[in-house]
């Protein structure tokens, strides 16, 4: 187990953990604003998947495909929340749960009609060679772009919450939205704009994330889960504790599944350490979300003061 | 009541007749509407008349499922030993999981039962020595001797109507009684309940503890109905499937559960076996994407019918 190794699985883990970020930041002020549970944000992350595929095969760029395609996700996005989830808003957590959950299956077999069961999305060729980036350490050059990507996008998105006019509506709705409607924040076209950026994210995400990953019908329903993780251990509703959140559970995730096998390796016996571990390893986010909530029942950055 | 004692008049013949046209696939679908049935039952304890948006049942669906198939893997086929194994696994489990849920609130609630629910699924999964993702396959069925051989689908048939019956009557009965009026005050005013000195952790656990019972009953005998049990059973689009049966059928009905599994299941086979001429015409392939007309029919319920099927029913019966 050497430092390059380490430092390597940290890399991947952040990678990782800034795509969920992506995922997450729209998931938690749709949560946080509407107190709205959203199943169906996932779909919106396969669906960004597919698009991009598709664009990316028509343009023959990866660039301007991946580019087109957040638009136009963003687009669909808003659309299902014009025409259904608006009606939700005012619904009980149960209703929302079974309506986007019945949205999930539509979307799926609507995709599933469309594109088929999965779609190729191509690592572009530029981007497939390893990166020199210390002595003895080699990165893939296209995990490099992700984590430029996802710093950029949390840069942008911090500045665009905490500096901007638009930013200090969506934060006023997050923390009180009857005041902030009292105060004359238009909330309904906010909100619409607000699951629209939601959306656009999804889709950067889904299409970064589909040359490491497969693209297929179902990928959404994994994530999603992921995602829900990270925004209940930042606390609902903050974009923060979003990023906090999803880097934690990135790391985590990744540096458990890479070393509790090895770490068991050494206190118990092999039989022992090579089922143990692996098992370990992947319920160590959900470990660490009953841990913070047992400890900080609100997350680590409630949004509600 | 009445009305109850007319359906399982006619769940009672149901085999019957199915034997008499010589049908015994749809008294085997029978049976797993049923098992789903029971399932949903005990979550509506919780959901409905608890209160309490569980959205990890289906770990204890599945931790009855895999005592169960352990038992039978291991050679103790008697379901008099298997079965209260998977109660007793299942409701430990429940009370496990809903000792530190219980102690949150709202949507965080609901995320840290599902956060469980996926432990659940993940640990099943490294189950090497009992099939670990693949499932493990059962030589047989659990036996339940007295002259009763489970592998007779009629018998089956008949042994889980018998236990749909007495979930239902449970759940009727719990409700008449101090206890379930207790959990329905402290669901319609938490405050209130812990203010007159109402124990509200405590009952709320106890309902917990019994539904996941339930739902480790219906884990075993979902095991012995395929002879097969796989993680999937603890997926959480599984746990999310149990909640949509309850939300379709009616919250805090007490038919609400069964209604739901019945629905769900019936239009999922009907869309998928039953292709209709006219649309089949304009889109051949369309029973394999069944999903797409039970989504549509899930939000027509949620947009139309906020009190699920059950309450359409008692509503017209109202009217």
């Amino acid at each position: 187990m050497s430092w390059i190794l380490i430092l390597e699985q940290s890399l991947n883990g952040l990678q990782f953990g800034l795509m969920l970020f992506l995922l997450a930041a729209g998931l938690t002020l749709v949560f946080g604003i509407m107190d709205m549970i959203n199943l169906a944000h996932g779909s919106l992350y396969m669906l960004g998947a597919f698009i991009a595929s598709t664009l990316v095969q028509a343009t023959g760029s990866f660039v301007a495909g991946v580019l087109l395609a957040i638009p136009a996700t963003a687009i669909l996005g808003m659309v299902l929340e014009i025409s259904v989830l608006r009606t939700l808003y005012a619904r009980d957590h149960l209703s929302q749960v079974l309506a986007t959950f019945a949205l999930i299956l539509i979307i799926n077999e609507l995709t599933r009609l469309a594109w088929g069961s999965d779609a190729a999305l191509p690592m572009p060729q530029a981007l497939s060679g390893p990166v020199e980036l210390l002595p003895g350490l080699r990165y893939p050059a296209y995990r490099l772009v992700i984590i430029a990507v996802g710093v950029l996008v949390a840069v942008l998105l911090f500045i665009l919450v905490t500096k901007t006019r638009v930013g200090m509506r969506v934060r006023a709705g997050a923390s009180n939205r009857e005041m902030a409607l009292a105060m004359g924040v238009d909330i309904k076209t906010l909100f619409t704009l607000v699951f629209g950026a939601g959306a656009a994210l999804c889709a950067l995400a889904g299409a970064m994330l589909a040359p490491l990953f497969a693209v297929q019908v179902g990928m959404g329903e994994n994530i999603l889960i992921l995602a829900f993780v990270v925004i209940v251990i930042g606390g609902i509703g903050s974009i923060r504790g979003a990023l906090v959140g999803a880097v934690l559970v990135g790391i985590v995730d990744t540096i458990g599944r890479a070393f509790l096998p090895i770490l068991f390796g050494i206190f118990f016996q092999p039989r022992v350490a090579s089922a143990a571990g692996p098992a370990i390893a992947s319920v160590l986010i959900y470990l660490l979300m009953a841990v913070v909530l047992f400890l900080r029942p609100r997350g680590l950055f409630p949004a509600r003061g | 009541m009445k009305r109850s004692i007319a359906v399982f008049i006619v769940l009672l013949g149901f085999p019957l007749a199915m034997s008499a046209i010589d049908n015994l696939f749809y008294v085997s679908f029978a049976s797993r509407v049923i098992i789903y049935a029971i399932a949903a039952t005990s979550l509506n304890l919780v959901l409905g008349y608890g209160g309490m948006i569980s959205f990890g049942h289906a770990a204890f669906v599945g931790a009855g499922a895999y005592a169960a198939s352990i038992c039978i893997a291991e050679g103790v086929a008697s379901a008099w030993l298997g079965w209260p194994a998977a109660i007793a696994a299942s409701a430990l489990a429940a009370w496990l999981i809903g000792a530190v849920s219980l102690r949150t609130r709202g949507v965080y609630f609901i995320m840290i039962t599902l956060a469980f629910a996926q432990m659940a699924f993940y640990l099943v999964n490294s189950m090497k020595a009992y099939g670990g993702d693949e499932g493990l396959p059962l030589p047989q069925r659990a036996e339940l001797g007295l002259g009763l051989d489970l592998g007779n689908e009629v018998v089956f048939y008949y042994v889980v109507l018998f236990f749909l019956a007495l979930s239902l009557y449970g759940l009727h009965r719990v409700m008449q009684s101090r206890f379930g009026r207790v959990v329905i005050a402290i669901r319609e005013n938490e405050a209130r309940a812990e203010a007159i000195g109402l124990p509200v952790y405590r009952y709320q656990l106890a309902c917990f503890v019994i539904a996941g019972a339930v739902a480790g009953l219906a884990g075993a005998l979902l095991a012995s109905h395929g002879k097969y049990v796989n993680p999937n059973v603890l997926h959480w689009v599984q746990s999310g499937t149990l909640m949509i049966m309850v939300i379709l059928g009616g919250v805090g009905q007490l038919w609400g559960g069964a209604i739901g599994a019945f629905v769900l299941l019936g239009l999922e086979h009907v869309i998928s076996d039953y292709p209709l001429p006219w649309l089949a015409a304009v889109a051949p392939n369309y029973p394999q994407h069944a999903n797409l007309g039970v989504g549509l029919v899930m939000l027509a319920v949620v947009l139309f019918a906020p009190h699920g099927i059950a309450g359409l029913l008692s509503r017209r019966r109202g009217a």
